[in-house]
């Protein structure tokens, strides 16, 4: 049954080295805060799992975290290239990591997979393809009816899955709202759930029957983190911070950089700090 | 430039052509970047009730600046319906629901197919590119591609690196002997002019130059040896509607954008 819990000892209990994670949010409700406490708790060899890796796992790889990444998108969105994953995929520093590509919808119908249960996805895509020829886990079956072939990829199952959501009811119940991603899937998929929460609410009595909402029985703890997903946004609470974006280009370009901003701006700082980061971007949401 | 009273650019060239080969009726994947702007002039011109759909799972958006990146809040709020990732891949573009994607690339062949996973080989790349995103199965569930890019001879290339998304592979009926049933690519524009697939052999043909510029042009930024069409057309100017359109919304996106970062240092 669902705990809340301070993020420091919901990602503790929930977290191990060597795990396969996923810390979910498709450009919307990143969950920044759960990522930046992994990195002060300093987790070894993790299997990182995320459709468009971003800021995130740029700064996890960076910090020498993860043994493998698979992933669709490994950009900065509208910004260009993510430096840290390149070094690392490129130079093999800090480390070097294990890729597993695919594209968007290989991956997004492996999360479905995951969560509905299945041992795999089956889908038309990859046709002509390059990535086909690269990651051994797309393959293909035959429609046992029409014989048409189609591609299958394994289904996603985390360890944990980690992700931000605008509330959470006093029950424990979580509220989704907007662009909702995979957020579902990912946390149906997983082993265990965390999410990070804006606010709790005493009850969603006024809530539309049709909206996003996990149940509590569904998720392990809940952390509530203002702010936790700076400098994406939560529809409705702040707006994104595209600036951040645009720095943390030059911030991920030099490893002396980038080492002096993450001690200043996560090692040094708790789950608490992120409310003040997003007090100029609220008005704009 | 011969003959440019407005002042227009190359790149706001391609971005208008882009714009006029939407339709009213499409229902449009929109890839960012290049492709993002285009689709917004049709929108705001000539096409106003086109469906524009981003990869997020905004369905029918109409946002009044060009989001940074294809999740911006923006493109929820103002859009007929939001579904989740999953069911916009499998329902909306696999259900075949989508008329035109729309693409930009890194690397471009003469047969339409696109590289943005990385230059150099896979597994030891020179640079590694973000790669494809939704954009493999855009070009496969798409009834029809189109590509909008600036030329360059590093981009317009004779042999792309990687196939992030598959074109007309080599010629010919390729995607046929595939299993792919879509169109693929038919229109490419670019900052220099306008190509469309040969009917027979597939290969990207200069159908129509922009106001002002060269075959030789074209051949000097592009690193194939380009075909031209034997009725070639000139690109109509942009028009001074398409023009304030595009300029207009450059300009409220540029403030938007670095709103939050004057805010910050504020």
């Amino acid at each position: 049954m669902v705990k809340f819990l301070p993020l420091k000892q919901a990602v503790a209990e929930n977290l191990n080295s060597g795990d396969t994670v996923a810390f979910e949010g498709f450009t919307h409700l990143i969950p920044t805060a759960a990522a930046h406490e992994a990195i002060r708790q300093g987790f070894r060899d993790l299997t990182l799992i995320r459709m468009t890796p971003d800021l995130i796992y740029d700064q996890m790889i960076g910090m020498g975290m993860a043994k493998k990444i698979v992933f669709s998108y490994v950009g900065n969105p509208g910004v260009g290239l993510l430096r840290r994953a390149r070094d690392a995929i490129e130079n093999g520093f800090p480390r070097s990591i294990e890729i597993e590509e695919h594209s968007h919808a290989g991956m997004a119908n492996a999360y479905e997979a995951g969560a509905a249960g299945l041992p795999c996805a089956v889908f038309r895509g990859y046709r002509g393809a390059g990535l086909a020829a690269v990651n051994p886990n797309i393959k293909s079956v035959t429609c046992p009816f029409t014989g048409e072939v189609l591609a299958a990829v394994p289904s996603i199952r985390p360890d944990v899955t980690f992700i931000h959501a605008q509330k959470a009811d006093r029950k424990g119940n979580v509220l989704v709202e907007g662009i909702i991603g995979i957020q579902k899937e990912a946390v149906l998929a997983a082993k265990r759930a965390v999410v990070t929460v804006e606010e709790v609410v005493d009850n969603f009595d006024d809530l539309h029957p049709n909206l996003t909402v996990l149940p509590r029985w569904t998720i392990a703890a809940i952390s509530v983190v203002p702010g936790g997903s700076h400098p994406s946004y939560a529809h409705g609470y702040y707006a994104r911070d595209n600036a951040a974006y645009l720095e943390w280009d030059e911030i991920a370009a030099d490893r002396e950089k980038f080492q002096a901003w993450m001690q200043a701006n996560v090692i040094e700082k708790s789950a608490d700090d992120f409310e003040a980061r997003v007090e100029h971007l609220r008005k704009a949401a | 430039m011969s003959d440019n009273p407005l002042g227009f650019t190359p790149n706001e060239m391609m971005t208008i052509a882009a714009s006029r080969a939407l339709r009213n009726d499409d229902v449009c994947f929109v890839g960012i970047g290049a492709p993002s702007a285009a689709c917004n002039v049709a929108r705001l011109t000539h096409a106003p009730d086109i469906t524009l759909i981003y990869e997020s799972g905004t369905i029918g958006t109409a946002p009044d600046v060009l989001p940074l990146s294809i999740g911006d809040g923006e493109l929820c709020e103002t859009a007929v319906t939001t579904v989740a990732v999953p069911e916009m891949f499998r329902y909306w573009l696999q259900g075949g629901r989508i008329s035109i994607g729309f693409l930009g690339a890194a690397q471009l062949d003469k047969f339409g197919n696109i590289n943005t996973t990385v230059i150099g080989d896979y597994f030891h790349p020179k640079t590694r590119l973000p790669g494809g995103g939704g954009a493999p199965e855009i070009a496969t569930s798409s009834k029809e591609i189109y590509i909008t890019m600036a030329q360059t001879k590093r981009g317009m290339v004779e042999k792309i690196d990687f196939f992030t998304s598959f074109g007309h592979g080599e010629g010919g009926d390729h995607r046929r002997r595939l299993g792919i049933e879509t169109a693929g690519p038919t229109l490419l524009i670019t900052d220099l002019a306008i190509w469309k697939p040969d009917p027979v052999t597939k290969e990207f043909t200069v159908v129509s130059l922009h106001p002002g510029v060269t075959r030789q042009q074209v051949q000097d930024t592009c690193g194939w040896v380009v075909k031209f069409t034997e009725a070639l057309d000139e690109t109509p100017p942009p028009s001074e509607l398409e023009l304030k359109t595009l300029r207009d919304l450059q300009a409220r996106t540029k403030a938007a954008h670095e709103g939050t970062g004057k805010a910050k240092a504020a």
